[in-house]
């Protein structure tokens, strides 16, 4: 039976939430005739998008090994089929008719006349033609009762999810394609496109759950997902170490989460669908109180998951997995499942966080710690990988702090943006790893790699200027957007770490564009590569003692000697021998480039989709932000007034900022190329430099200060206690109670009643007649008078009580 | 059919096992195959009849006693052969007869030492008897004796066949159980005296209400029940019985024992002392409710400190139990169905992650944790399955653990009516902080295990992967565990109404 659970005017969902059969499996149908026919049909099933990728989990893992490409058939097959269908969905969501659909519409009327007013965009597009916004898609089923509470598992299927879909199918075809090639030969390939594919379904899922409860449910599955694919090369105790880490540390933040999730189920009415409880925070709903708390609470799951600071740590130490799967995971899409969260819960943390008052709040401030805090870290990276996670954890930092000034459209149309260029940015580290630094992650042994591999080169070019915000390029059109709010939305602070963000950027991609693709190719001076490198002919993997002679031993960089295990593997099958693949750098095969391609495509024009102008042949102007807005935004930004026109005020300065940075980084790295002795010279320097190295010692803090405490000391000193005190209570109680026997035994009972005993043995002739008779009695009687016995003493407890 | 079952089908259920017990004592030792076939098939035909009477149940009044059979049965004491099924007990009841079906599959080819499946099949299956017994009683002297025949078989199971220190561990087990018996039977009596001379629950559950008893005797009677029952869980700080235990215990014993017989006391509260007594439950339920809280994190602490694979598994049940008991002391439905669904869950986790130990242990002969390593690499499957558990057991959602764990976190924002509201959320914050710790001993067990390489210590051993035995022991708990994590209505359909009968008188 089918549960509409739209927002209800009254507010009790569950009073409209009917469930007929209550047998053991009463499985509901998915929709109703009448129904379905009114709202598009993958709109209305984007469940299917996700259970296809479950279903390829499930065939990969079970069948995998038998398939002639190893079980990378059925994830390539359900990512294209899901990627038609988010195409198809984006398409159904575009040509949608605002208002209501279907019977959907009926209910959504109460509402109406709760928002009336508000339904179009506010009067910054004054003298423009009205907005109408179309209704989100609710499908929904009755997962399990308690009591009179009927707890649902839905679908909300509107913009933002439809974005979010094509966003990460897209990305999740595109490393799919590229891992057949980049992982071929792995020893665990199967199991590495069965958990990429596990991945796929969990985040498909959960950027279209209706309910907290539902999201709670992709969030954990995409994190074990993670704890696979960081661990994926777990032979290695580092990555095994970094595995660990990634999951300890996001579930930290979970602690929040679960919590947020819990006061909210409370203060809508034992409710987890998020509709529901953004209807109610914005209308008064909730206490403004419940709502800091929540908030608060929740923004620690996003802290965990987005990998803010201070609990970013886990993130670079995931690069330790596949590439492919970092580009997917730990930087394109689970680690925005924490911005998801924070924009699809925007009412709450709207009134949680004060947002509409400007001013600072919790959100804003993390973020910009993150933004900067991060970047600075991404300047002393000699692992081209480790620089690009940190610039992800920095771009994290824009999303949250966008989403905390009230730049809801800006930060996810960051959050999109970013996922194309990002991916690409990994992706192509991915592809120089493979084919041209002889499987290293290592900057030192790059150089010059313009000249060997120029498709490479070209899109990560593009991912270069996407990244650092030059205009045209996606990443300027969504970051501009989030500085533009920061500013006029009254954040300063926060705007101004954007553009000191702006400027960091473009400083430390262009250190990296120095160090890998221009100048002089510096593999040659490692010998070490080549010796290495025969090492992992053999078919076991090595371990991360190939890397001890690495000039960066300090690091974890298992990842490096795994990923030329697969890639040198690759080689083989080739058979490709004119090609040498080790005798130097060349450019990688058309399953690694082409997916370069693909998002060096997006990554440059998708930022056009937000095109903030006059419309112009075929940009329409703020397009994505039509076609996301749904009733929270309209709710909260809108109506508050803050939506701000394109400003140049704005883009010139941040524009600026970037191309200093860049020609800042291009003066330092190329000019100069590299030592201005500032380190050697100053103590500042050197000081700034150890604690970047050190990475603001917050691993110290974390793990080996508090983690290894409580591993350590703390637990051993409750195993102390269990053993020598709670356990020694008992050891001594049956101890002297077994001496008391003993005692008993020898002295009163062999002593004294014997002695009696003995004495009056002529007594015991006619008693024994009473005995006998009890003997003779049912067994019943028996226990009548042992229990008869315990009783009295009871009873006589009891009368004194 | 039905009215057969409804007469006979519960009485069946109970005793079939122990008069299994009996043929297979009978049955001649010359050939081993017959004995085990006897005992099979006496376990096959509980489950049979088990099944075919909850086909019979009727899910839409769950909460209502069926199949009821109430017989005079030692008058001078007004105490009868009073037996019927609800919702709480039909899923332990299934639990309990699956378990030990699967267990003697699992032993079918290796049996512990000192060999001799003829008394251990007998043992399981009075243990069987027991668990049974315990879960469809509605006199509270049928229930003791029934929860006291469940002693016997496992001390056996630990003395005789258990580990190095398994004398001491055994003894330990019993004295410490009777122990906290003896004071719950003192509690049974002072209900018969003070309420009506009887020992009916329904009964007692109507009497209680009229018959004035005051507050501290009813706190005081609750008292004694509690500590009967705190030690079965066990509860912190009752709980130093069950590392030893289960240190010691073969692996079936380590499995019945986490998987049901521990319930046996959590059952026991939700069945007996909170509904009968709900007055002082409520005086109780803060104290219950802190002990739990603290059992979470203490539990999750031993097990850090462990060295052994098993005591560290054993240690993780004090902590699990801990938010059966914290869901428990809310008094709300929200709660005690997070508890019941708890136990089903921890009784499939926990009771595989000692199948898994056991069958490690086989092949290693060991189970330090530092000796062991590389399992992925060496048995994959086995590996794989143990990750499997490993994250159910941490739970994740998806799987049947998390159904125990979050709603019984949720519960705790919002107890009964008349608890203190700040303690509860205090304990839920402890208890939310105990999932990380629980992720942590979890993972970290597994990384030390499972990930890295073989120890050099086994170069040139060879270890076989998961045997088909195994295999057929251990489906039905991996696709139980799945199957409940994804569809919990299948637990709630069949818990709720019957907890929702509990909860009324506290307001919901």
């Amino acid at each position: 039976m089918p549960v509409f659970s739209t927002f209800s005017a009254g507010g009790n969902l569950a009073s409209e939430l009917g469930l007929s059969a209550s047998g053991l499996l009463a499985a509901g149908g998915e929709s109703v005739a009448g129904h379905s026919s009114s709202a598009p049909w993958i709109l209305a099933h984007a469940w299917v998008l996700p259970a296809l990728m479950v279903a390829s989990f499930v065939a990969t893992l079970f069948l995998g090994k038998r398939m002639k490409f190893l079980g990378a058939e059925f994830g390539i097959v359900s990512s294209v089929a899901t990627m038609v269908l988010a195409i198809g969905g984006v398409i159904q969501w575009v040509r949608l008719a605002p208002g209501s659909h279907g019977e959907e519409g009926a209910k959504e009327e109460a509402l109406r006349a709760v928002g009336a007013g508000m339904r179009s965009f506010a009067a910054h597009f004054a003298g423009e033609e009205p907005i109408k916004l179309r209704d989100p898609i609710e499908r929904s089923v009755s997962w399990f009762r308690n009591g009179s509470v009927d707890i649902g598992l839905g679908i909300h299927v509107d913009g933002f999810t439809v974005a979010m879909l094509f966003t990460v199918a897209f990305i999740s075809l595109c490393v799919h394609v590229f891992s057949v090639e980049y992982l071929r030969g792995d020893k665990r390939y199967t199991h590495y496109f069965a958990a990429l594919n596990l991945f796929s379904g969990a985040m498909l899922w959960m950027v279209q759950t209706s309910t907290t409860l539902g999201l709670l449910i992709g969030w954990e599955l995409m994190g074990l997902c993670s704890f696979l694919l960081i661990g994926h090369w777990w032979e290695d105790k580092s990555n095994a170490d970094a595995a660990l880490k990634a999951f300890l540390t996001t579930r930290v933040g979970d602690i929040g989460l679960l919590i947020g999730i819990i006061i909210l189920f409370f203060a809508a009415g034992n409710t987890f669908d998020m509709a529901t409880i953004n209807e109610k925070a914005l209308h008064g709903g909730i206490n403004k109180t419940t709502l800091v708390v929540a908030a608060v609470a929740l923004f620690f799951g996003v802290m965990g998951k987005s990998a803010q600071f201070p609990l970013h740590t886990w993130l670079p130490d995931a690069m330790a997995g596949p590439t492919p799967a970092s580009s997917l995971i730990h930087a394109a899409t689970m680690v925005v499942a924490g911005v998801y969260l924070f924009a699809r819960l925007y009412g709450v943390f709207w009134q949680g966080f004060s947002i509409n008052a400007g001013g600072m709040n919790f959100g804003s401030w993390i973020g910009a710690i993150t933004i900067v805090s991060a970047a600075g870290l991404a300047f002393v990276q000699t692992d081209i990988k480790k620089v690009l996670a940190y610039s992800t954890v920095s771009q994290l930092g824009y999303m949250i702090l966008g989403l905390s000034v009230g730049a809801w459209v800006g930060a996810i149309f960051h959050l999109v943006t970013h996922a194309f260029f990002k991916a690409l940015l990994f992706q192509a580290s991915g592809s120089i790893a493979h084919s041209g630094s002889h499987h290293s992650f290592e900057m030192e042994r790059m150089g010059g790699l313009r000249k060997y591999m120029p498709i490479t080169y070209k899109t990560f070019f593009v991912g270069y200027l996407a990244l650092a915000g030059l205009p045209i390029f996606s990443g300027f059109w969504s970051k501009d957007e989030i500085l533009n709010a920061a500013d006029k939305n009254g954040f300063t602070l926060a705007f101004l770490a954007g553009c000191v963000g702006a400027f960091m950027t473009g400083c430390y991609m262009t250190r990296v564009m120095a160090k890998t693709f221009w100048g002089e190719n510096r593999l040659h001076l490692f010998h070490d590569a080549h010796d290495a490198h025969d090492a992992h002919d053999a078919p076991t993997l090595i371990t991360s003692d190939t890397h001890a002679q690495d000039t960066h031993a300090h690091d974890a960089h298992g990842h490096d000697a795994h990923a030329a295990v697969a890639a040198h593997v690759s080689h083989g099958d080739h058979g490709d021998d004119s090609h040498n693949a080790h005798a130097g750098p060349h450019e990688s095969p058309a399953l690694i480039t082409g997916p370069l391609v693909a998002l060096a495509v997006m990554a440059t024009f998708v930022g056009f989709a937000n095109w903030p102008f006059k419309d112009f042949l075929f940009l329409k102007k703020f397009w994505f932000e039509k076609n996301i807005a749904n009733i929270t935004f309209e709710e909260t930004v809108a109506a508050a007034g803050k939506v701000h026109p394109f400003d140049w005020g704005v883009a010139i300065p941040s524009i600026i900022l970037a191309v200093g940075g860049i020609a800042v980084g291009y003066y330092y790295n190329v000019v100069r190329q590299g030592d201005f002795g500032l380190i050697r010279r100053f103590r500042v320097f050197a000081l700034g430099h150890r604690v970047l190295k050190n990475k603001y010692y917050l691993d110290a803090l974390w793990t080996d200060l508090i983690i290894g405490s409580i591993k350590g000391p703390i637990a051993k000193m409750a195993y102390w206690f269990n053993q020598n005190v709670l356990d020694a209570v008992i050891n001594n109680a049956g101890r002297s109670a077994a001496a008391t026997g003993r005692g008993v035994y020898r002295y009163i009972d062999q002593g004294l009643v014997d002695g009696i005993v003995n004495g009056a043995g002529i007594g015991a002739s006619t008693g024994g007649g009473v005995l006998r008779k009890l003997q003779n009695g049912k067994v019943q009687a028996y226990a009548a008078t042992f229990l008869a016995a315990t009783g009295l003493i009871a009873f006589g407890l009891v009368l004194f009580l | 059919m039905l009215d057969f079952l409804n007469g006979w089908g519960l009485t069946l259920i109970i005793f079939l096992p122990a008069l299994t017990a009996l043929v297979v004592m009978v049955t001649p030792n010359k050939d081993e195959e017959n004995v085990k076939i006897v005992g099979l098939i006496g376990a096959v035909a509980t489950l049979i009849v088990s099944i075919v009477t909850i086909s019979y149940f009727n899910f839409d009044r769950a909460g209502e006693a069926q199949f009821v059979v109430n017989r005079s049965w030692i008058d001078t004491i007004n105490s009868n052969y009073h037996v019927s099924l609800n919702g709480l007990g039909l899923p332990m009841l299934v639990l309990s007869n699956v378990v030990i079906l699967l267990c003697i599959i699992y032993s079918w080819n290796h049996w512990p030492e000192p060999h001799n499946p003829k008394a251990v099949l007998a043992l399981m299956l009075i243990l069987e008897t027991g668990m049974n017994g315990v879960f469809v009683a509605q006199d509270l002297i049928l229930f003791f004796v029934f929860f006291e025949l469940t002693l016997l078989p496992m001390y056996f199971l630990i003395g005789v066949w258990g580990g190095p220190n398994r004398q001491y561990a055994s003894i330990k087990f019993f004295l410490y159980t009777m122990f906290g018996s003896a004071f719950m039977l003192l509690g049974f009596l002072a209900l018969y005296f003070k309420a009506g001379r009887t020992f009916d629950i329904d009964q007692l559950i109507a009497n209680v209400q009229t018959a004035g008893i005051s507050s501290g005797t009813q706190s005081l009677i609750f008292g004694g029940i509690f500590l009967g029952f705190a030690v079965k869980v066990p509860m912190f700080p009752f709980h130093t019985w069950l590392p030893d235990a289960h240190t010691e215990a073969p692996t079936v014993g380590s499995v019945i024992l986490a998987a049901v017989l521990l319930k046996l006391g959590t059952f026991g509260f939700i069945k007996i002392a909170i509904p009968i007594l709900p007055d002082a439950a409520k005086d109780w339920a803060p104290f219950i409710g802190v002990l739990a809280a603290i059992g979470i994190i203490y539990g999750a602490l031993g097990c850090l400190a462990q060295t052994d694979m098993k005591r560290l598994i054993a240690f993780s049940s004090v902590a699990h139990m801990g938010y059966v008991m914290l869901g428990i002391s809310t008094l709300t439905s929200y709660g005690i169905n997070a508890a019941l669904f708890g136990m089903v869950a921890h009784g499939l986790i926990t009771g595989m992650l000692f199948f898994i130990a056991g069958s490690v242990k086989e092949r290693f002969h060991t189970l330090e944790i530092t000796r062991l390593g590389g399992l992925l690499e060496t048995m994959p499957r086995l590996g794989w399955v143990f990750g499997f558990a490993t994250m159910a057991s941490l739970g994740l959602p998806g799987l049947a653990g998390f159904w125990g764990e979050f709603p019984a976190i949720l519960s705790a924002y919002n107890p009964a009516e008349g608890l203190n509201v700040a303690l509860f959320r205090g304990l839920m914050i402890v208890a939310a902080v105990g999932t990380v710790f629980a992720a942590g001993y979890l993972l970290w067990l597994f990384q030390r295990t499972a990930f890295g390489t073989q120890k050099e210590e086994w170069d040139g051993h060879h270890f076989h992967d998961v045997l088909p035995s195994e295999w057929i022991a251990w489906a039905p708990f991996l696709v139980s565990i799945v199957v409940f994590g994804v569809w919990p209505r299948l637990m709630y359909s069949v818990s709720d109404p019957a907890v929702q009968v509990i909860t009324k008188v506290f307001g919901g």
